[in-house]
């Protein structure tokens, strides 16, 4: 039982911080087309 | 009423964040993405800053992707090795879906940044060394045949080829001597590897080298490949890619290099083959980081 409910919390924590690199992924990604366009338009 | 078996329902735990990062193969990144900034420095002409930490950005991801799906792929084979028993897939961490899912996510993500951001022939050369790692190297010759490393090296040089052609637009002279100077490196650099892990790569099935051939033939062979790196590391001074110190200290570095697999030739243990190995990464990364020095120095024509 105990066991059971450590493997359930690891998982849930695993999960969490999967979000949350997941999160930042996305974020980045925003950011860096964000930075692309703006580099890429001031030479026109 | 019929007694259906009981089966205990195992917590799903699933792959933490760093085993994501593990499948990247970061070490290898490394080696690529110092590669690929060499071709995009010495490179003639010029690419804004940011989007020249966007190209090499893109051949880390692109690299680290090819390294997920071949993780994926090797699954089987991983498990038997030693070496490689404890990355996420053979020790039950990750499921290959997932790895192979990431890769293939990773792969066109980097392919089509580059292309967006950079330009499309530096993303279709990006597109063919993932390709070529995956579907050449992994799937058709890595299990067939002892030339494995040697037709497959041809991904591991690539990238400072894509540097290059992300300044320039095209594939020039000098891209194409950083790419020959890792393709001819990588056949010595593996079967020194491969001369003390033999036992593992014959239990894996993989014929390398000195599995097929044996030992003495795969000496003979990395000494000659030392040898042809004389001329090819020198093509970038031929070149004007590169100054006098670049040739001084390619030259000393070739001529330190095949001492040491004449070393491994008359050794009859695995000592100075895994010195061997050792050295090769020290040799290909002070290679380049000549060329970067001398570079600075305004050494190039």
């Amino acid at each position: 039982m105990a066991d059971d409910a450590d493997g359930r919390s690891k998982g849930q924590s695993r999960i969490r911080a999967r979000n949350r690199a997941l999160l930042f992924v996305l974020l980045g990604l925003v950011a860096l087309f964000y930075a692309l366009t703006i580099v890429r338009m001031g030479g026109h | 009423m019929s007694e259906l078996p009981t089966t205990a329902v195992a917590p799903v735990v699933g792959a933490a964040v760093g085993d994501y990062v593990q499948i990247l193969k970061p070490r290898v990144m490394s080696l690529v993405v110092f590669t690929g900034v060499v071709g995009l420095v010495l490179a003639p002409g010029h690419l804004h800053p940011f989007l020249a930490a966007v190209a090499i950005l893109c051949i880390a991801i692109g690299a680290g992707a090819s390294g997920a799906i071949n993780m994926w792929y090797d699954r089987d084979i991983d498990r038997v090795m030693r070496r490689t028993a404890s990355r996420p897939l053979p020790a039950g961490r990750m499921e290959p879906g997932e790895a192979l899912g990431f890769g293939c996510v990773l792969a066109v993500g980097s392919v089509a940044v580059m292309g967006v951001a950079v330009n499309w022939v530096a993303a279709e050369l990006l597109a063919l060394t993932i390709s070529f790692y995956v579907f050449v190297y992994t799937m058709w010759l890595k299990r067939r045949t002892p030339q494995n490393i040697v037709i497959g090296g041809a991904a591991g040089a690539l990238p400072p080829l894509i540097g290059w052609a992300a300044v320039t637009g095209d594939v020039g002279w000098g891209g194409i001597a950083l790419f020959a100077i890792i393709f001819f490196w990588t056949p010595p650099h593996f079967w020194a590897l491969s001369l003390y892990k033999a036992d593992e790569y014959a239990k894996a099935g993989i014929p390398m080298l000195p599995v097929v051939a044996g030992a003495r033939e795969t000496k003979k062979q990395m000494l000659l490949y030392t040898l042809v790196l004389w001329p090819v590391t020198a093509a970038p001074w031929l070149l004007g890619v590169a100054g006098p110190l670049y040739a001084v200290g390619a030259g000393s570095l070739s001529l330190m290099f095949t001492v040491s697999a004449l070393r491994v030739w008359r050794d009859n243990t695995d000592r100075s083959a895994r010195q061997m190995f050792a050295f090769s990464l020290a040799y290909l990364f002070l290679i380049f980081m000549f060329l970067l020095v001398d570079h600075g120095i305004g050494g190039g024509r």
